[in-house]
């Protein structure tokens, strides 16, 4: 008998380099790189990208709102095109690019020990597929009909009528086209995300020592794995409604007194397939901002973080809740009552982990030793701004409450807040933060401090009174409002106000572009460890990190990441691959 | 994990037993699954997400059969043959699940050669199930054609619910591309082996890493996969 045991069915623990790929010219180096750090920047530039024509979207609607009847190339078919592109860029081309493809390509290698991706040629055509996705959206700004304008939830019937913007053009297809393409692109970073950190951690580095950016980044890939697909089918199957004329989801219905083809579908199906996807989506964004402000909080405050274990379990638990709260988007949809008390049930005690990790930030905080560096301001209004959006998450999430504010402006406000300026403020935050390792250079602190403030109060301005306007009647969605009975003069001026507040902030975002590029060249030079913090990516031989990330030899791991004043330690932080039992906290042992 | 588990790192800690154990173990150092390769990992996480893809697929026919208000057409009456003067119900359906179960077989004894080294058997054997995947899709060519020569459309059929069609065509078409897709790569990997790519440690063309005779395997997982699930698809078209 052979022996048929699977002998090299083992690869060695660490890529050896002879397994690296190495480029060979400026092409292979820059442009179709296999490097997780070359792909993370193209990755971050081009959400960046997309994300100012979304920022500037968001622009013409708020001139529409905020001053009805001026502008006249504001036709209620473009604001329609405005609404949907820039929520449906806003949360996947930029927030979910940015999140996984960005962070995730850059920090996991580094963070926990690898020399790169596990397949870094899959990784490379990641990118690839995602910028033809990109392009595919873009290019239905130029098509006959331009953009779809079905709202950035899609929702049939509609989105494939006559009526609708790009309904019966090509913006409805090249839309679901553009989706379908990014989910392809995403399963193929994503596996790799998710293998690095299960199989490619280098010596000693345990899951219990995982930073938790790595975790937050982690889950929400292994939430996107098994949320995209439903978003996946939904997408497939309008394609073959509008295509080819089926009726998974349209039902019978007269257009312009003409009877339609379709008949039997079911436009419920898809609400149930698109928030089956829709709501872990919250959390796919939402996870990786967790974990990346806890390692910011933990480090400006040179403290450990408070609860680590609990803070995993924090991460794991709202990933899995979040897969079975996803019919409370359509409390209004007709669905049985008793649906309704089950997803207002889960919705409810997704409150109890956040709580928990709210709780441990602030105890993080509490009497550690606060630098108001730009990255801790930006936690810090983080965890401000996460409280408030959670806070009326709680109304939302009961059904007596939500069907009243359903559709309207306070349903904006609140999502606007938790998972749009809340995430985006962790952005930032990280940006100011890990720039000084990608690029060796700091950002301006002035210009940072005035992107800050800015960003921050502008926001709260922006959305606060935005909640009002929801508790008063004020319909989302609507390109014109003037006439109704709702729009009282104070709700009128609110409206104003909104938009001027809306054009700084986004003036300020500009800001913040021109230093990121200048800061290339004249940012004050970083150093290796320019904020004297614990993980693997500060401990690398050079700055930026080369292809490779370590030197010769892969760091060991001897400790978790929150090492900071460590009684008694020389330093006020001790790196994870310093060796020693000594200061290692009893959690992380 | 309070108490994890250190490979290879100069210092050994007394092992947790119990749950503890099983929850340090996983969480210990650089793997979690120990034995298990990075490109067997990423095959099974893939095929996780794709059972959540033929999962959606599946649960939107059954809502779409479930909650139509017109008759659906009659699965033995629709995919039966004429064959010597009578209809024989579910015939072709039958022939192509007994082709594609066995080609999962083909596929198992391929994995074992693999790992014997025999280069000669795991070629003929991946290129025998390559064969037998290429007729059942030949099959569902011929079944797609039957059909639509009888009048079926994704828009709809001459015998009831237009959800039929659209459905049928969907699901069986988005599985035949996955038995497709298969096909080509259980040829490029069946040429690997024939070549001796694993042996000599050729890097890949587009990758540049060397190859493993676990690649195999992975095929096979693949292969598997897409077995099971049409398990599932002929028992929900065809059978219901």
């Amino acid at each position: 008998m052979v022996d048929i045991t699977p002998a090299d069915a083992v690869p060695p623990a660490e890529v050896g380099e002879m397994e690296l790929y190495h480029p060979h010219s400026w092409w292979t180096k820059y442009v179709f790189s296999q490097d997780a750090k070359v792909i993370a920047i193209q990755y971050s530039a081009t959400a960046t990208a997309i994300g100012m024509v979304a920022l500037v979207l968001s622009w013409l609607m708020r001139l529409q709102l905020g001053f009805p009847g001026t502008f006249d190339f504001i036709t209620p078919e473009a604001y329609y095109q405005f609404i949907t592109m820039h929520g449906m860029i806003m949360v996947i081309y930029l927030l979910t690019a940015l999140f996984l493809g960005g962070f995730g390509n850059y920090l996991i290698p580094l963070m926990v020990g690898a020399r790169d991706m596990v397949f870094p040629y899959v990784n490379m055509l990641s990118y690839w597929i995602y910028l033809l996705a990109v392009l595919v959206l873009v290019s239905s700004f130029f098509a006959p009909g331009g953009p779809t304008g079905a709202g950035w939830t899609l929702y049939p019937p509609q989105a494939i009528m006559t009526g609708t913007p790009g309904g019966q053009d090509w913006g409805i297809i090249l839309m679901l086209v553009s989706l379908i393409l990014f989910i392809i692109g995403f399963t193929m970073g994503g596996l790799n995300y998710v293998v690095t950190v299960l199989q490619a951690r280098t010596r000693g580095m345990t899951l219990m020592r995982l930073p938790l950016t790595v975790w937050g980044i982690f889950t929400a890939t292994v939430m996107a794995l098994l949320a995209f697909p439903a978003l996946f089918v939904a997408c497939v199957m309008m394609l073959f409604d509008r295509a080819l004329g089926t009726s998974f989801f349209m039902p019978a219905i007269v257009e312009m007194g003409e009877q339609l083809q379709h008949s039997g579908g079911s436009p419920i199906l898809f609400q149930h397939l698109f928030w089956f996807f829709g709501h872990p989506e919250v959390y796919i964004v939402a996870l990786p901002a967790f974990g990346i402000v806890s390692d910011l909080i933990s480090t400006h405050a040179r403290k450990n973080i408070f609860g680590y274990r609990m803070m995993v379990w924090a991460i794991v638990g709202i990933g899995a809740l979040s897969f079975v709260v996803w019919a409370h988007h359509m409390y209004v949809s007709g669905m049985h009552p008793y649906f309704g008390f089950f997803f207002a049930t889960t919705t409810l005690i997704i409150a109890v982990p956040t709580a928990i990790k709210v709780y441990n930030w602030v105890l993080t905080l509490w009497r550690g030793d606060i630098h108001l560096t730009i990255p801790m301001l930006f936690a810090l209004a983080f965890i401000v701004t996460f409280v408030n959006g959670g806070l009326t998450g709680l109304f939302l999430g009961n059904v007596v409450v939500d069907v009243p504010l359903s559709d309207t402006m306070f349903v904006v406000a609140h999502f606007h807040m938790v998972m749009g300026v809340a995430p985006i403020l962790v952005i930032f935050g990280a940006i100011y933060h890990w720039y000084p390792k990608v690029t060796g250079r700091m950002l301006n602190e002035t210009l940072g401090q005035f992107h800050f403030w800015v960003t921050f109060l502008g926001a709260y301005l922006i959305f606060f009174p935005m909640h009002y306007l929801g508790l008063v009647g004020l319909p989302r969605r609507y390109a014109e409002l003037t006439d109704m009975t709702i729009m009282t003069d104070s709700a009128h001026h609110l409206n104003s106000f909104i938009s001027i507040m809306a054009f700084m902030v986004g003036f300020a975002q500009l800001v913040f572009l021109f230093n990121l590029i200048w800061s290339i060249r004249h940012g004050r030079e970083a150093g290796g460890n320019p904020w004297r913090a614990t993980t693997l990516e500060w401990q690398t031989s050079e700055t930026p990190p080369v292809h490779g990330n370590f030197g010769k030899e892969l760091p060991i791991v001897y400790r978790w990441a929150y090492d900071y004043s460590v009684p008694g330690a020389k330093e006020d932080f001790i790196p994870q691959n310093v060796p020693g039992s000594f200061g290692t906290s009893k959690e992380s042992a | 994990m309070a108490e994890t588990t250190l490979t290879h790192i100069g210092q050994t800690e007394p092992r947790p037993a119990g749950w503890q154990g099983i929850a340090a173990d996983w969480s210990s150092d650089q793997r979690a699954f120990k034995n298990v390769s990075w490109g067997k990992a990423m095959m099974w996480i893939f095929l996780l997400s794709d059972t959540f893809i033929f999962g959606c697929f599946l649960l939107s026919y059954m809502t779409a059969r479930m909650s139509t208000r017109v008759p659906w057409p009659n699965p033995s009456e629709v995919f039966a043959l004429h064959i010597g003067g009578s209809n024989v119900p579910l015939i072709l359906i039958a022939i192509m699940t007994f082709v594609l179960i066995s080609s999962s077989g083909t596929m198992a004894m391929a994995v074992n050669f693999g790992y014997r080294r025999d280069r000669r058997k795991t070629a003929i054997l991946m290129l025998l199930t390559a064969l037998l995947g290429a007729t059942f899709v030949g099959m569902q060519a011929f079944e797609w054609t039957k059909l639509i020569t009888e009048g079926v459309r994704p828009w709809g059929n001459p015998w009831g619910a237009a959800q039929f069609g659209s459905t049928f065509f969907m699901i069986t078409g988005f599985h035949g591309t996955h038995v497709t897709i298969g096909v080509i790569f259980l040829i490029i990997v069946a040429r690997k082996v024939w070549r001796g790519d694993y042996d000599t440690g050729r890097p890949g063309f587009f990758t540049s890493r060397k190859g493993h005779y676990e690649s195999v395997e992975i095929m096979g997982l693949y292969w598997h996969f897409v077995d099971l699930v049409w398990v599932f698809i002929f028992a929900f078209f065809y059978l219901w």
